[in-house]
């Protein structure tokens, strides 16, 4: 089977914090899931384990059936070229130019002499161009990184995967600096990207308003386990209220807009997708 | 009387510093262990300002005055110097050959396999710990010594200095470069490990441009440290301004001596500009 599926799997940090606790999971290759919760449920750590990052304490992962901690060293390398992560905080040296950040996207699949040739001549400025387009930033493609503001380095780090083409997208908080507008584009570019290339995509979201909107399925988490794992349009508002008790009232959302009384959000009729079931 | 009595009662326990005991702690061992060591090194300071001592260094000073300026003595210091600076350049060079492989293999942010763990974690620790080991034998014998052996080799000349300065400062670089390269940001290198990136992608699209200046400005101070080296290799017949300081020193010529005293200021100022342009150049 095509995808990524976790079979009980559990993890426990170094610290004895258990972060995993028997997850079950299959995702279909192209499927699209957002993965909602509070903070401190897992999201980021499942985003890691189906990563690859790191490595389940118990139970195994699969990516298209292989089990990648049980491929040898150059499977694995070839295996995670195959996987892109949009990190919350994106690991990018502020003394790298935007061009070369987006180019390192594809350092898995490069040869290594355009690796290094590529740092003196950027090796396809108009592809890093294109990624950045995508996502309102074309025009910073040779700036520094540090020149930019938090909400514009994450979404380098999105035009990296972008530029990357990889067959499984994780992304983990991608939209976290960035404001609602710019949160909606970021992740419709991504869920696009998913669609034109049939490409497998997680989302760890802390906004339910851009999950209802963008994704066919909700996985709920709540201290380190899986609350519910159904269809968007099979979640119910109590569902969410419940997942995010701990938190307050009010359920978190990218949008500015106040939350009805019912609790989902009062435009989320306007704000569902045209063609969205 | 307010300003005294708050800064004298007693913090509640719950503002109590928990680190203050074991800081002092440290301070207190800390002085421990230096007094015996100042004993045995003989460290008594004031012995230098007894009458006859002060006047036994003035005289030694006093034979460097005035500066040598001969235009015979200022040729031989000028093929001197560029012999110094030769040695330096090409010692360091190579001292960068023999390091930056050692440090690629011995720095861990660059160990794919220590993700996960992964496959070849055994052989990957196994390799790192013979890398640093290596680097710890080259640096640990001063080039002073590397130098006697080479010019027994190579006979009397610059050649023995470069080969001591390679390999001594080959594993001082090697060890420091590694340490560089870890103490920067390593999240941006795991990041691209993590996407199936090759250790020198990692190396040269993560760690080295989050470290460029100090790798830069640590190998023009081994540079200036290669510089002064030379000196003292020259006086065990490695060439250089050390071997023209040997023979002014044993002609007793003070002001020769201190004309190469002068360069050698002259080349440290040198070095700092180098190092300051370059660390701006890369900022």
């Amino acid at each position: 089977m095509n995808g990524l599926r976790l079979e009980g799997a559990g993890l426990v940090h170094g610290n004895g914090h258990r972060a995993l606790n028997n997850i079950a999971l299959a995702l279909g290759g192209g499927e699209r899931v957002a993965v909602i919760g509070p903070s401190g449920a897992g999201k980021t750590t499942l985003v890691r384990v189906l990563g690859t990052s790191l490595r389940p304490s118990e139970g195994r992962l699969f990516v298209d059936d292989d089990d990648p901690w049980r491929l040898g060293a150059g499977a694995l390398r070839r295996l995670r070229a195959r996987i892109g992560v949009v990190h919350q905080s994106p690991p990018i040296p502020p003394r790298l130019r935007v061009v070369t950040a987006v180019l390192a996207g594809r350092l898995g699949s490069w040869p290594a002499w355009k690796s290094l040739a590529s740092l003196v001549v950027p090796g396809d400025a108009a592809g890093a161009r294109a990624a950045l387009d995508r996502l309102d930033l074309g025009e910073r493609v040779f700036d520094r990184c540090d020149r930019l503001s938090g909400g514009q380095l994450q979404r380098v780090g999105i035009a990296r995967v972008l530029y990357q083409r990889p067959a499984f997208i994780l992304a983990d908080e991608p939209v976290s600096a960035l404001d609602p507008a710019l949160a909606d584009l970021s992740v419709g570019t991504l869920v696009a990207e998913s669609e034109e290339r049939g490409a497998t995509l997680v989302a760890s979201l802390h906004a339910v308003d851009l999950a209802l909107k963008w994704f066919p399925r909700l996985i709920g988490m709540k201290g380190g386990a899986i609350v519910f794992d159904r269809p968007t349009a099979a979640v119910t508002t109590s569902m969410l209220h419940e997942l995010y008790a701990t938190e307050g009232r009010a359920l978190p959302r990218q949008g500015v807009e106040p939350i009805d009384a019912a609790g989902r959000p009062a435009n989320v009729v306007v704000l569902k997708r045209p063609g969205c079931q | 009387m307010s300003f005294a009595s708050a800064t004298m009662a007693p913090l509640p326990a719950h503002l109590r510093d928990p680190a203050a005991r074991r800081r002092a702690t440290v301070l207190a061992v800390a002085l421990l262990v230096l007094w015996p060591l100042l004993v045995l090194a003989e460290f008594k300071p004031w012995q230098l300002l007894a009458t006859g001592n002060l006047e036994v260094m003035a005289n030694f000073l006093a034979g460097f005055l005035p500066p040598a300026m001969s235009a015979d003595f200022l040729a031989l210091l000028w093929k001197a110097t560029l012999e110094t600076l030769a040695i330096a350049t090409a010692g360091v060079a190579l001292a960068f050959v023999v390091a930056v492989p050692l440090a690629v293999i011995a720095t861990r942010a660059l160990a794919v396999a220590r993700i996960g763990p992964g496959p070849g974690r055994t052989a990957g620790a196994a390799v790192r710990t013979t890398a640093r080991a290596l680097m710890t034998v080259l640096r640990a014998i001063p080039e002073v010594v590397w130098a006697l052996v080479f010019v027994r080799a190579l006979g009397l000349g610059p050649g023995a200095g470069v080969l001591a300065l390679a390999v001594t400062y080959g594993g001082m670089l090697g060890k420091v470069y590694t340490e560089i390269l870890e103490s920067g940001d390593t999240r941006s290198a795991r990041a691209l490990l993590e996407a199936g990136s090759t250790r020198l992608g990692a190396l040269f699209y993560a760690l080295v441009p989050s470290t460029a200046q100090e790798l830069a400005s640590y190998t023009v101070y081994r540079w200036e440290c290669a510089v002064r080296a030379s000196v003292v290799m020259g006086f065990v017949g490695a060439g250089g301004l050390g071997q023209l300081m040997d023979q002014s020193m044993k002609m007793l010529n003070g002001g020769e001596a201190s004309t190469i005293l002068l360069t050698f200021l002259a080349l440290v100022i040198v070095a700092d500009t180098l190092s300051a342009v370059i660390r701006r150049v890369l900022a």
